[in-house]
């Protein structure tokens, strides 16, 4: 367990679930802009994965720049990315763990049939070795519309 | 002195700031610099085999250098350089089970081992990560035969952590000559039983796994599921393509190895990028044409040779070293004492690793492989075309003389014989026919009882009214009648 923690807002919540909803059955995945450990915003982004996207995500260059961006003008900072485990439980797989990078926070929320379940965040250890479970926590909703989407 | 731009998540490992200077002629040198001045981004930055992570980026001035010279980027002062993510993730697939446990790392090796290893540790390519891979290594050993035997061997002796062995047989003198896990006291048990003994003392450090199964469909995928590597050292067809398909399926390699009289093959089947054994035969040949070892006999150090190849192959897939041997096919001819390579490629065909595969379970191998099981052996015999060793014996006794006829191998005839047998090889049987009488009454018979059967077949088919198959041949004369004899 990371002491590392992360608190989102209910609209964040709701956006990220319902992102994994839409996507099902494939993944779905986008960025946390925000500050220090708190998530305001939540901005889908395009899977762009040719491995194919049930079990597979991927942020090309040019979008997590895009995501950059709109963090700035936002106002707040990158803090990390969320993506989808569709009937994949709510843990981060060996292949999150091979493509992670660190500082940022991994959130991942399950979605079994259809519906979204649990939803976890992680943080790598600084050797790579592991994802560390971080808390999550619910806190007041900041953002009039959280769903911030660059691409529709 | 070039600008770097580092994104988000490194830059805790830059003092919180997302641009530093460093220097160097190339992208390769500049990044070189970077890790210098800022340690903690070398383990983001790249693997364990020091290259650029898949998922890492770098651009030139906006251009990504995977489309200039990648590393070898020239870059210029003034240039700006940026480190750029890829996000990637997802749930895991066979795939990456198969490659996160292939060149994981272990527990910290003890002072035994240390001691054990050394001559591995001292390798730089090797070294103590090396062996903690092969600590926590799993190979799955299927035969403890002629090729099962130095694999296992040579693989306990590398400190390869897990190795399973699957094999049901006993024991036989026959063994001896080239299965070097067995020796003459352990004629009778369990091949697994001595397999154990031997590798145990070799070294007490691994965990020695042994499955004294059949391997079948039933089972086959079950069995390897725990492990890294599959060695594949059986001797027969529906057995090699049941250890092909189910390694295609689970995604694990099969270090591939097989043997006949003075010829070896190997190869590496069923990686991701590369060929399985169906890319290079999709179907199996008809039953009966390629003999087997027990038939066809094998020079006893061929499977040292080839065995050590399959071991050699493993190690390396392990430590993730070298140049494996996948997509070649490597022949051996021990008697001209000639290696020879083939480029295999991976058919997109191919029915198991294709890209539209029609296999996705284990099938029916006997069957595919043309062999019909089921059908029990009749007990009583057909009169008009067999006879069973004890009846000859009987007439024998009784005073009839009918014409013995050997069609083994003059070679074959050395080691034993019914006594008044003449020697008529199968291949010779066409020409010398005529120094027969199709009328005197004749019972032919061989080894075991299939050439000799072709040989009465073609007797008939000329014109000879009364020949008769020495049911279960010559070992079943030698069981039943006159053990003194030895059997071979």
């Amino acid at each position: 367990m990371s002491d590392r923690r992360l608190t989102i807002s209910a609209g964040v919540d709701q956006a990220i679930r319902r992102h994994g909803e839409e996507t099902y059955p494939h993944e779905c995945c986008g960025a946390l802009v925000g500050r220090g450990d708190a998530v305001t915003d939540a901005v889908g982004l395009p899977n762009t994965t040719e491995e194919g996207p049930r079990r597979r995500f991927l942020v090309r260059p040019s979008d997590y720049r895009l995501a950059e961006q709109r963090a700035t003008e936002l106002g707040g900072e990158l803090l990390g990315f969320y993506h989808s485990h569709p009937d994949h439980p709510a843990k981060p797989s060996q292949y999150d763990l091979d493509h992670a990078w660190p500082t940022f926070a991994y959130v991942i929320v399950a979605v079994a049939a259809g519906a979204s379940q649990a939803m976890t965040v992680w943080f790598l250890k600084d050797d790579r070795s592991i994802f560390e479970e971080g808390s999550l926590h619910h806190g007041e909703n900041t953002h009039p519309d959280p769903a911030q989407t660059v691409h529709g | 002195m070039a600008k770097i731009l580092i994104p988000t998540p490194l830059r805790p490992y830059t003092d919180k700031q997302d641009a530093v200077d460093a220097s160097g002629a190339t992208v390769g040198e500049l990044l070189a610099d970077l890790t210098r001045r800022h340690s903690g981004l070398k383990a983001h930055l790249f693997n364990d085999q020091g290259k650029l992570r898949s998922f890492v980026n770098v651009y030139v001035n906006d251009e990504d250098i995977r489309y200039l010279q990648k590393e070898q980027t020239p870059v210029t002062a003034g240039d700006t350089v940026s480190i750029i993510p890829s996000v990637a993730g997802g749930v895991d697939t066979v795939e990456d089970v198969r490659r996160s446990n292939l060149g994981r790392m272990g527990e910290p090796l003890t002072n035994d081992e240390v001691k054990r290893y050394s001559r591995h540790l001292i390798m730089p390519e090797v070294g103590v990560d090396g062996q903690r891979k092969l600590k926590a290594s799993k190979v799955l050993c299927i035969g403890a035969g002629g090729l099962g035997s130095p694999v296992a061997m040579y693989l306990a002796a590398a400190g390869v952590g897990t190795l399973g062995i699957v094999d049901f047989d006993t024991v036989d003198f026959s063994n001896l000559q080239r299965q070097i896990l067995h020796g003459t006291p352990d004629v009778g048990r369990p091949k697994l039983a001595s397999a154990k003994d031997k590798l145990h003392a070799l070294n007490p450090e691994i965990d020695i796994q042994t499955y004294e199964v059949a391997l079948s469909s039933q089972n086959a995928m079950q069995l390897f599921e725990p492990y890294d590597v599959v060695v594949d050292g059986t001797d027969n067809f529906p057995t090699r393509y049941l250890v092909n398909d189910a390694c295609v399926l689970l995604g694990k390699p099969n270090a591939y190895g097989s043997i006949f009289r003075f010829e070896g093959q190997a190869s590496v089947f069923a990686t991701k990028e590369g060929p399985c054994y169906r890319c290079l035969y999709p179907e199996p040949p008809p039953p009966g044409l390629v003999p087997s070892c027990a038939e066809g006999g094998v020079l006893g150090v061929l499977p040292g040779l080839i065995g050590v190849i399959q071991a050699t192959e493993a190690v390396k897939l392990i430590m993730g070293i070298g140049e494996p041997l996948i997509g070649r096919f490597l022949i051996y001819d021990a008697l001209r004492m000639r290696f020879r390579e083939l480029k295999l490629r991976k058919d997109p065909d191919c029915p198991v690793c294709g890209t539209h595969p029609t296999v996705t379970r284990l099938i029916d191998y006997e069957q595919f492989c043309g062999i019909t099981p089921g059908a029990p052996e009749p007990v009583t015999v057909n009169h008009a075309t067999e006879i069973t060793s004890v009846e000859l014996k009987q007439r024998l006794d009784r005073g009839d003389r009918p014409r013995i006829i050997d069609v083994r191998e003059p070679n074959e005839y050395q080691i034993n014989r019914i006594p008044g047998s003449e020697l008529i090889p199968l291949g010779d049987v066409p020409k010398r026919y005529g120094e027969l009488n199709p009328d005197e009454e004749i019972v032919v018979h061989c080894k075991m009882g299939g050439r000799s059967a072709k040989a009465a077949d073609f007797l008939r088919s000329v014109g000879f009214k009364r020949v008769l198959n020495l049911k279960g041949g010559i070992l079943d004369w030698i069981d039943k009648v006159d053990p003194s004899q030895p059997k071979y």
